[in-house]
């Protein structure tokens, strides 16, 4: 007999909660929304967001620290004809941007509070449907459970972006879907290939499969065009500035704080330990890559009029440095990447709320609209500082801790990486505090700005929880650290180990 | 005499259906205009009568009758009652179209069971002849449908082109099975197998006739290079014609297919695999780009069945028993999706006014959420996008082709299904971010929006646990075919 209502039961079953609390929320919402009543849906998406929330919270406090394996596997026999697996599990990577995934989906939804007025239901529900999804994609352990959830993800960002966005919206939300549908499919191309050779989509037996080199680089560059669109990487990034620019508020925050970890968190689950070799045949290429988007994109940041266009450029900037932390295989570049994603998901949330207040009041994202808003809005400019601050990777902050990993990391590899990855601290600083300047320092510009109010309540608490966050990450990353310890030592042992079949160099 | 009534026993769901079509065709001439509803309510009634007909005379074994023309074996009994399930939808989604359309006759409804019936002999047939019987049935009645609005120029020109495109694809695999009776002496399936199994050298006589046999099928399937007859037949049917063309004649295909590349010549698998290799891949292509450049729903949903035709040929291209299984899933899946497609088309459209324009869905989440979510669904399993229906059906063929070892074609395929997504998401576009053009309230009967309902969430229900009706498909392939 099966007590449901005991805590090992739920602890048990706890990232099937995880992910089906989110989803079966946003459905309930959909079905009993009041077009009349608004501010029910509202608090109805708000008790939705924190259950959820707080679901995922055991996930830290019941861990085991010294487990660098999956934890809290869960799962049934799916389809069996497929020999598909309903398996979820968790490990050190996974489990903060997990609880990144759930923590956001609460600040989104208290971000949309007043400022989405058109179909809240549908609103609310496409967050809290998404971020099941996400969950699911972080916590899957078979290859097509994984897809699925990955796929299906698009479905509510896509009607986020194209119902709620910008002028350009269609143009915007189709290219994304597009852009990350033709990389995901590719990556079905290879998990298939693999089902060939394993038998099973578990992705333990992956990580196990011997292959020959020429078969592991096809089956990365499959893998490559799936993540590499997702983080994104340069050549590939074209769709996130348009995408960012066009999504409402909330979409722009999960899209840069959830949606591109997803791609790196999948390098690490997949790409890198189903073909090591391959992963360090290529990594000059990727370092390569990665140095192209720390710099030059950092240099295109610099340019930007608009101010979400300017942070989508200087995301991707960040993202580099996650996948040159990957892909110089060593502890400190890799346990830096992941404390740069966990970073980067709130201080990127931080900037586009703030973009966000600034575009309710005078609906315009360019940043000549603006000049001297610290004069009006003193609350609210001390918060963008401090933010702005974090995203250029002063001491203290969260931005400074990953960065500093990373390139500490470098060094070890190779000098020049460092020296070049090092310039996004003058970058950074560069586009981040000149915009900052621009926007709210000097005189007051304008009449919109003269009649600007500083922030409310609402957007009081979102954004000095994101402070918080971002402070306590700066000053004590310790716990993050512990957490991601045992899984990235784990992972660098399994990278190092060949897995070319002996006595074959290829196999095609 | 014994014989005979054995024989007559197999073929029982065949036989009941042709009586009723015969009785609603004398009902009809005696029913007034306000009790024409009996008609349907007899035409749904015979449908369900030969579902539990062969359900209950269901058996797991292969039983011949009619000195081995025809077979009752596990693929025919579950493909029938997937046509009985697909013709009663038909009937329903149709009604209140045909109704404000002057179409609501008996004339129709005896029609599309007698195209029912050409579908069942499609499926069960074990010889050339009779598989042809059943083709010709089907094919005449659906001219016969396409024309019934006589008065509408379009229809009359759609059903010229059907007609003259069919008889010709007729003629070609008349030619094709001609030449391989020359070669084997027989017409039966199992006959013919046997005779080509002994054969040590493949004449290329035989190979020609192939080549026509696949061609005429192609035709009938709407296959690239043998596709130029759909996207005109799709648009000037009534929708409610189009709705039957396009769905259940694909099950019926499915057999035929079956039925001749398979049981008959498989010892010429290797060159038939060719030609649909060739076809799968045009039609992909020619499919999914010439469906960006459409304006017409009907238009656009007839390139989106080409491309599916690809897809359902790259299962059977593959020649191995899960890619047979894995191309009836996908047929099977299609017509649920083509059902529910054309089914919100129907929804849509009222007295003058066909809904048949991609304008016409615009903003349609503003009018009518729930509609909008459903065809949300179908355009998402067109598209292959889990977590619904068509993403398994995507996912089994292309893994059938790739153990087949077609790694670069699945690439290509992959690709293709990207361009594909594009039109699909665009309707979504109309639907969701477009305000509406058009603010007339939905007006449907109340069982139509519910079927509706439950047919586009089955696509969504069926794609979390498609275990089920991948069994069914296995069941019926593996024991109809080993």
């Amino acid at each position: 007999m099966v007590d449901y209502f005991s805590l090992d039961y739920f602890l048990k079953h706890i990232l099937s909660f995880a992910i089906w609390v989110p989803v079966l929320s946003g459905i309930v919402l959909l079905f009993t929304a009041d077009e009349n009543k608004p501010d029910n849906t509202r608090w109805l998406a708000l008790v939705g967001g924190l259950v959820s929330f707080l679901v995922t919270i055991p996930l830290y406090t019941h861990f085991n620290f010294a487990d660098g394996g999956f934890q809290f596997q869960e799962g049934f026999r799916w389809i069996p004809a497929f020999n598909i697996n309903y398996h979820l599990g968790v490990d050190g990577i996974a489990i903060p941007l997990i609880l990144l995934t759930s923590f956001t989906t609460v600040i989104v939804i208290i971000a949309a509070w007043e400022v989405i007025e058109k179909r809240v239901a549908q609103y609310m529900a496409c967050f809290l449907i998404m971020s099941g999804l996400m969950i699911g994609v972080f916590s899957a352990l078979d290859a097509i459970l994984y897809y699925v959830f990955w796929e299906a993800m698009l479905i509510p960002m896509f009607l986020v972006i194209g119902i709620w966005g910008g002028p350009n919206r269609v143009y915007a939300t189709i290219k994304f879907f597009l852009y990350t549908l033709l990389g995901s499919l590719l990556m079905l191309v290879a998990f298939i290939y693999l089902h060939m050779q394993t038998g099973s989509f578990e992705v333990t037996d992956f990580h196990r499969v011997t292959l020959p080199l020429n078969v592991q680089i096809l089956i990365f560059l499959a893998f490559f065009t799936a993540f590499a669109v997702k983080i994104p990487m340069w050549p590939v990034h074209t769709w996130l500035p348009d995408a960012h620019v066009e999504a409402p508020t909330g979409g722009s925050v999960v899209l840069a704080a959830i949606a591109l970890k997803l791609g790196g968190y999948s390098f690490l689950r997949f790409a890198m330990p189903i073909a090591p070799d391959a992963a360090h045949h290529l990594s000059g290429y990727m370092i390569a890559l990665s140095l192209i988007a720390i710099v030059y994109i950092a240099l295109v940041a610099l340019v930007q009029k608009d101010m979400k266009k300017l942070i989508a450029y200087s995301s991707i900037s960040h993202m580099g440095f996650v996948t040159l932390g990957f892909f110089i295989f060593n502890n400190l570049g890799l346990e830096g990447a992941i404390v740069q994603m966990v970073s980067h998901g709130f201080i990127s949330a931080a900037m586009f709320l703030c973009v966000g207040v600034l575009y309710d009041r005078v609906h315009s994202r360019q940043i000549e609209s603006y000049g001297g808003v610290a004069n009006t809005m003193p609350t609210f400019a001390a918060f963008a500082v401090l933010f702005a601050m974090a995203n250029s990777g002063l001491p203290g902050t969260s931005g400074f801790v990953g960065e500093f990993m990373v390139i500490l990391g470098a060094i070890e590899a190779n000098f020049w990486y460092a020296f070049l990855a090092s310039f996004t601290l003058i970058f950074g600083a560069a586009y981040t505090l000149w915009m900052v300047k621009r926007v709210f320092y000097g005189e007051i510009a304008n009449s919109h700005v003269a009649a600007l109010k500083d922030i409310n309540k609402r957007e009081l608490l979102i954004l000095s929880t994101l402070a918080i966050m971002v402070l306590a990450l700066g000053i004590y990353p310790q716990p993050l650290t512990d957490m991601t310890n045992a899984t990235v030592t784990q992972l660098l042992s399994q990278l190092a180990q060949s897995k070319l079949p002996a006595g074959f160099t290829s196999g095609l | 005499m014994e014989n005979i009534r054995y024989d007559l026993i197999t073929a029982l769901p065949e036989i009941f259906i042709l009586c009723m079509a015969m009785v609603i065709l004398i009902a009809d001439l005696f029913l007034k205009k306000n009790n024409r509803i009996a008609i349907y309510g007899l035409a749904q009634s015979t449908l369900l009568g030969a579902a539990y007909i062969t359900f209950t005379t269901h058996a797991p074994s292969v039983t011949y009758a009619f000195t081995g023309t025809f077979v009752d074996d596990a693929m025919a009994d579950v493909l029938k009652l997937m046509i009985y399930l697909g013709t009663s939808l038909i009937l329903l989604y149709s009604r209140q179209y045909i109704q404000l359309r002057g179409m609501f006759r008996g004339e129709f409804y005896a029609l599309v069971l007698f195209s029912v019936v050409g579908m069942m002999i499609m499926v069960s047939g074990q010889n050339m002849l009779t598989l042809y019987v059943g083709l010709e049935l089907l094919s005449l009645s659906l001219y016969a449908l396409v024309a019934l609005d006589r008065d509408n120029a379009k229809a009359t020109e759609a059903a010229m082109k059907y007609f003259v495109l069919g008889a010709l694809a007729s003629g070609m695999l008349l030619y094709g099975m001609s030449m391989v009776y020359g070669m084997t002496g027989s017409l039966n399936i199992a006959d013919i197998n046997n005779a080509l199994m002994n054969e040590s050298k493949i004449h290329a006589v035989l190979v020609l006739g192939l080549v026509f046999i696949v061609a005429g099928l192609a035709f009938k399937l709407g296959a690239v290079p043998f596709q130029m007859w759909v996207p005109d037949v799709y648009e000037g049917s009534p929708t409610a014609v189009t709705l039957l063309i396009s769905s259940v004649p694909k099950l019926a295909a499915f057999a035929f297919i079956i039925r001749m590349l398979v049981q008959a010549l498989p010892t010429l698998v290797v060159d038939w695999q060719q030609m649909l290799v060739i076809m799968a891949v045009l039609s992909i292509v020619i499919g999914n780009i010439t469906a960006i450049a459409q304006t017409n729903l009907k238009r656009m949903l007839a390139y989106s069945t080409i491309s599916h035709v690809g897809f359902i040929l790259y299962g059977l291209m593959s020649a191995s028993m899960n890619g047979f299984v894995y191309a009836m899933f996908y047929v099977v899946s299609y017509v649920l999706m083509t059902l529910a497609g054309f089914g919100i088309i129907l929804l849509l459209s009222r007295k003058g006014f066909e809904a048949d324009q991609l304008d016409d869905l615009k903003g349609l989440n503003q009018r009518s959420p729930w509609h909008a979510f459903l065809m949300l669904i179908v355009m998402f399993s067109m598209a292959g996008v889990p977590p619904t229906l068509g993403f398994y059906a995507k996912f089994s063929v292309l893994q059938a082709a790739l153990e087949a070892g077609y790694l670069w074609l699945v690439v290509f395929a992959v690709l293709m299904a990207v361009i594909g997504a594009f039109y699909y998401l665009r309707i979504i576009k109309l639907m969701y971010f477009d305000e509406p053009l058009d603010h007339s309230p939905i007006v449907a009967p109340l069982d139509m929006r519910i079927v509706l309902g439950v047919n586009a969430l089955a696509l969504l229900v069926i794609g979390m646990m498609p275990q089920g009706l991948m069994e069914l498909c296995i069941y019926a392939v593996t024991r109809s075919l080993s």
